[in-house]
């Protein structure tokens, strides 16, 4: 009895550990298993069967290297999936730098802040999807946005771009994800001694000199956690830029999306393990740069 | 201190975010009032009348989905997903503060499932369920077990598939909160509990719970309103049955009455109120704290 009971006063930290280990374990580090895996099954219209063969990554780049210059679906997809990431990881940078810079050095007391990051919160509490649909009356050909160009002769006809377009998509990637982006970078910022800041400014710093050599680079930490947030998001959405493109514009994910609606598995098992590698040499890129556990 | 001229760069800054709040409350603002069209009204602006018609209608149920399953069908699960979230990750917060073989594995494995894209995680999970399926069915097969061969279809469920792919989504969320919490967590009250005569459980309970609550909440409502918004990583993995997203985002393409909008208000109102008693359970505490003299929860921050 004694001996059972320090048996599990030793080993408690893995007992503890455990529920979330097993999680993970089952839905998180099998399912990649398995997605490796049947990347490298056969299948036909009905059925995927257990083979090896590398057909469906041949198959994701069919074409590619010989159509050269011209760019491949597969290439095509990329790039446009790229864009959006770009785009969007520059958008939901440089607004959220702007916004956190404002909450951590302007607002003076800890109460204001907490009240200004509250407001911040509120419109999250929406899902998503709501919170692309209610772009249409703004954006749509009858929609407010419209109706003002209008009213204000700045254009003679209702303006299609405006939604189910990369604008829209691009759009609803910064309205959705630039608080991501603002959390990280104003936890760093917090962290900043003031007094260094003072220093710059006594050192004869202009607000510019200030903010590019001690505050960007004390800052750098939170803009690798937002931007890692923020880019991971973007490369794997099929959702957002199905609706707000109008089911129109291609991306990875929706490549990934429609091979598992036509039952290929295999295929879009392949697509999935090409995506992650993708995906992974962005943050290995961007994590030489901070270790994440001290940032907690 | 709060004479201090403001400088020029703080006007231009505080428009700046002004701008910004417009920006994310604007579009919601904007379907929350279309909600409430008349029954004539369209999509779009203008307003024709004021009624909860549309409201109506979506009580009436809106195309061939049933709203009110699918809204049950969230909740429910957005309510396990907030209890097994809680527990999983306080315990695990728990066993963390030691280091052990493997505690830096499991730290790395929770940060990758968070930024693992969605499609490949939920890919994954339907995979894998699907494989289990074919073993059992073979398995059944093979050794003639009459009600596999004639009744068993799929584990893939709301429950099974569809709860691990959303704690996958929530436990990251909440293990990196118990971690911020326990690095901030004075180990001195601990070690008074102990040296006054406290079991490593009454410890537990009467020390270290009573001054996690607050934060507890807040995973609570994360592992809620994060299950609740839940879309990509259950679109390959939820089974037979759709949650509320998925369905809203079918009703995207089909649906073009403002009873979409009515929708949308009667799910962001749901938030609300799951948010707003999270709030206001944190406020009673702290209040009942006060009266009570107690200084639990001073040590933080």
């Amino acid at each position: 009895m004694r001996a059972i009971q320090d048996f599990f006063s030793r080993t408690l930290a893995y007992w503890q550990a455990a529920p979330m280990a097993l999680v993970f374990g089952f839905f998180f580090l099998l399912p990649l298993a398995a997605t490796a895996m049947v990347s490298f099954w056969e299948y036909t219209e009905y059925s995927i069967e257990p083979a090896f063969v590398l057909t469906n990554y041949s198959d994701a780049f069919d074409g590619c290297i010989s159509s050269l210059p011209d760019l491949c679906t597969t290439f095509r997809t990329y790039l446009s999936t790229l864009f959006f990431c770009g785009g969007t990881w520059l958008l939901t940078l440089i607004i959220g730098f702007t916004v956190a810079w404002f909450l951590a050095f302007h607002v003076r007391t800890m109460t204001m802040q907490i009240v200004l990051f509250t407001l911040c919160t509120i419109p999250f509490w929406t899902s998503n999807v709501i919170r692309m649909i209610s772009w249409i009356p703004l954006l749509g050909r009858n929609g407010l946005m419209n109706q003002l160009l209008l009213s204000l002769g700045i254009v003679s006809q209702p303006q299609e771009w405006l939604l189910y377009s990369d604008f829209s998509v691009l759009l609803a990637f910064v309205h959705l994800y630039t608080f991501f982006m603002v959390v990280p970078i104003f936890n760093s910022m917090m962290r900043i001694d003031r007094a260094l800041i003072e220093a710059a400014y006594d050192a004869g710093a202009s607000g510019w000199q200030t903010l590019w050599n001690v505050v960007v680079p004390l800052t750098k930490p939170g803009i690798t956690i937002g931007s890692i947030f923020v880019i991971t998001i973007v490369m794997g959405d099929f959702v957002t830029i199905g609706i707000m493109g109008g089911q129109q514009i291609a991306s990875v994910g929706k490549v990934i999306q429609t091979e598992i609606s036509f039952l290929q598995f295999p295929a879009a098992a392949a697509n999935a393990v090409i995506l992650l590698i993708s995906v992974l040499l962005i943050i290995v890129g961007l994590t030489r740069l901070v270790d994440i556990r001290k940032e907690l | 201190m709060s004479a201090e001229r403001r400088p020029a760069s703080f006007y231009w800054l505080a428009a700046f975010f002004a701008l910004f709040v417009l920006f994310l409350y604007g579009p919601v603002i904007t379907i929350v009032t279309l909600s409430f069209q008349g029954p004539e009204g369209g999509l779009t602006f203008p307003m024709r009348g004021f009624s909860t018609y549309w409201f109506s209608k979506l009580w009436e149920g809106i195309g061939v989905v049933d709203i009110g399953a699918a809204l049950r069908r969230s909740a429910a699960l957005g309510v396990v997903v907030m209890l097994l979230t809680v527990v999983f990750s306080v315990l695990a917060g728990l066993g963390l503060r030691q280091r052990f073989r493997g505690s830096g594995i499991l730290f790395y494995v929770a940060i990758a499932s968070l930024i693992v894209p969605s499609i490949v995680v939920s890919l994954g999970i339907a995979l894998e369920f699907r494989i289990v399926d074919d073993s059992i069915k073979a398995f059944g097969d093979a050794y003639e077990v009459g009600w596999i061969q004639s009744s068993y279809t799929t584990i893939m469920g709301l429950f099974t598939s569809g709860l691990g792919a959303h704690l996958t989504w929530t436990l990251p969320f909440g293990l990196l909160i118990m971690i911020a919490v326990f690095n901030r967590l004075n180990p001195a009250y601990e070690e008074a509990a102990r040296d006054l005569g406290a079991s490593p459980w009454q410890t537990f309970r009467f020390v270290i719970l009573p001054i996690i609550t607050p934060p507890l909440i807040g995973v609570a409502m994360f592992g809620f309103t994060l299950s609740w918004d839940e879309l990509a990583r259950s679109s390959q993995a939820i089974g037979a049955y759709n949650t509320l997203p998925m369905e809203l985002r079918g009703l995207t393409t089909t649906v073009t009455t403002p009873a979409i909008y009515a929708l949308g208000t009667v799910t962001t109102g749901i938030s609300f109120a799951v948010i707003l008693s999270a709030m206001a359970l944190t406020w009673l505490i702290r209040r009942r704290r006060a009266r009570h003299g107690s200084d639990a929860g001073k040590g933080m921050v």
